[in-house]
């Protein structure tokens, strides 16, 4: 192994050009995709903190009649998808209302009539938040025919919900766009590395090395470029998130899984471009 | 130990280097293999040494078959092969001490059994002092004495020899040449590919296989006097 370990090292003193760039390249092909996994992890977290607050409401007409709406209630809480569902008179709406909405207290209190409607409120178990569950659920509530309107957020949940995916298209075009030019840089460089050791190669052969040690340094060198590529990205993608972080946005920092998964990654790419690269390669020596 | 049964080789380009070859070599015997540049010398050696495989017949070496042997095996049987070139083909940027070691580097030995073996091999090959230099710092004889210290740290059933004297002057032709008898007779074949007839010819009781235009005209071994 000392030996693989040294010539996978050497390579990187031969050529650190070639060897900067394929490790530059890689940088940003995760760079970008470390800024996108803070936006979406972002976007996840923002996604969760509505979904945990996600309810629908069925606001009553008031002519409704309080035995359906009780047996309709005792429907709805059967409803696999529902957790707990809440009956709010018209006075609790007013008593809510005057609570909540401090700014409005006076005109509440000096109010004749109560023009707020009862409602029933529906909260939903988690997992079961997602736009599509909600509007499935809001529209079965919606065929009662005392509820006069209802109200879930759902085109919010929607845009946010298409921010994301948005976000993940991005990031998997842009980052794979970069990661196949990283890929073909690193080629290169196993190329020209297999062509500077191109003797050595051939006494290796001669004297009765496996094929597998020979090819050992490369796909090493591979390694390290792509787990230097993933640190400095690492290194890039945290600097710009401290920057905005403080500045611009609240956001949150990604976690430690991901972190890995990305410097993995980046290894991972880093010797399967070379894994291609030498087997191209060495057949020619 | 080494068995070539009906042996024909043919290229894409150039056509057939060599026509229905069969002979063998036993442990321990020494033999010339000649003939003119392009008789097919070098295309016996790649073969023994599983570098080519035969377009029909079958090559034998040590327990391993042309027509079987797994690319894992090559490396494996390239162990118990020695093969020394006309041009010696050494690492320029290593000392002579490093040449022969990276030959054990390179099949895994621990660094201190490399140590001992280099330090054995270049007495053996009377270079002992000049462990340390560069090739570039060596005459011809030496640097293929480095190459023959090389061919050994395996402990190798047969050395093969392409043209091994050819980029050498008389004297040290014959040094070179003394320290293959010396080699051979600690035991290990040599199969020596030459054009110099004047080897040949002072190497009395020798085997001699003639080749000429890919086929065997003359095998010393089978011709009864």
């Amino acid at each position: 192994m000392t030996y693989s370990i040294r010539e996978a090292l050497a390579a990187f003193r031969r050529a650190p050009g070639l060897a900067g760039l394929s490790a530059a390249l890689i940088a940003l092909s995760l760079f970008i995709v470390g800024l996108f996994g803070v936006v979406a992890f972002n976007l996840r977290r923002a996604v969760e903190r509505v979904e945990s607050r996600v309810e629908i409401v069925a606001y009553l007409r008031d002519d409704a009649d309080p035995a359906a709406v009780e047996l309709a209630q005792h429907e709805i809480e059967a409803f696999p998808e529902v957790r707990k569902v809440y009956y709010v008179s018209r006075d609790e709406a007013l008593e809510n209302a005057r609570r909540d909405l401090v700014e409005f207290r006076s005109v509440l209190s000096d109010l004749d009539v109560n023009p707020l409607p009862a409602s029933v409120e529906v909260r939903l178990w988690p997992g079961q938040r997602g736009a599509g569950a909600v509007r499935a659920v809001a529209q079965r509530i919606a065929t009662y025919p005392f509820v006069e309107q209802v109200s879930y957020g759902a085109d919010w949940l929607d845009k946010v919900y298409l921010l994301r995916r948005v976000a993940g298209a991005a990031t998997a075009v842009l980052g794979g766009a970069f990661a196949v030019v990283a890929a073909l840089i690193i080629g290169a460089a196993v190329r020209l590395a297999i062509f500077a050791r191109r003797d050595e190669i051939a006494i290796m052969r001669l004297v009765g090395a496996t094929e597998s040690f020979v090819q050992r340094p490369f796909l090493l060198e591979g390694l390290l470029t792509g787990l230097i590529g993933g640190v400095v990205a690492l290194g890039a993608t945290f600097g710009l998130f401290r920057l905005l972080s403080g500045t611009v946005f609240a956001l949150e920092w990604i976690p430690l899984e991901w972190i890995v998964g990305g410097l993995a990654l980046g290894a991972l790419l880093g010797v399967a471009a070379s894994a291609h690269a030498v087997r191209r390669h060495l057949r020619e020596i | 130990m080494i068995r070539l049964s009906h042996v024909t080789k043919e290229y894409p380009r150039s056509g057939r280097a060599l026509d229905d070859v069969s002979f063998e070599l036993r442990k321990g015997e020494f033999c010339f293999l000649t003939g003119h540049s392009g008789a097919g010398k070098t295309t016996v050696l790649r073969l023994i040494h599983m570098a080519e495989t035969p377009t029909s017949g079958e090559v034998r070496v040590s327990g391993y078959s042309s027509t079987r042997i797994r690319r894992k095996d090559v490396a494996m049987l390239r162990r118990k092969i020695g093969y020394v070139f006309q041009d010696f083909r050494l690492l320029q940027d290593r000392t002579a001490a490093q040449n022969v070691a990276f030959a054990l580097e390179v099949t895994g030995a621990r660094p201190a059994v490399i140590r001992a073996k280099v330090a054995k091999l270049l007495a053996q090959v009377g270079l002992a002092s000049k462990a340390q230099a560069y090739p570039s710092e060596l005459s011809g004889g030496e640097q293929q004495r480095v190459a023959i210290a090389r061919a050994l740290a395996h402990d190798p059933l047969v050395l093969l020899a392409d043209e091994a004297t050819g980029n050498l002057d008389e004297r040290a032709t014959w040094g070179i040449f003394e320290l293959f008898r010396s080699i051979n007779s600690a035991g290990t074949a040599v199969l020596f590919a030459t054009h110099d007839l004047d080897l040949v010819r002072k190497s009395v009781g020798a085997r001699v296989i003639e080749l000429d235009h890919g086929q065997i005209v003359y095998d010393s071994a089978t011709v009864t006097v």
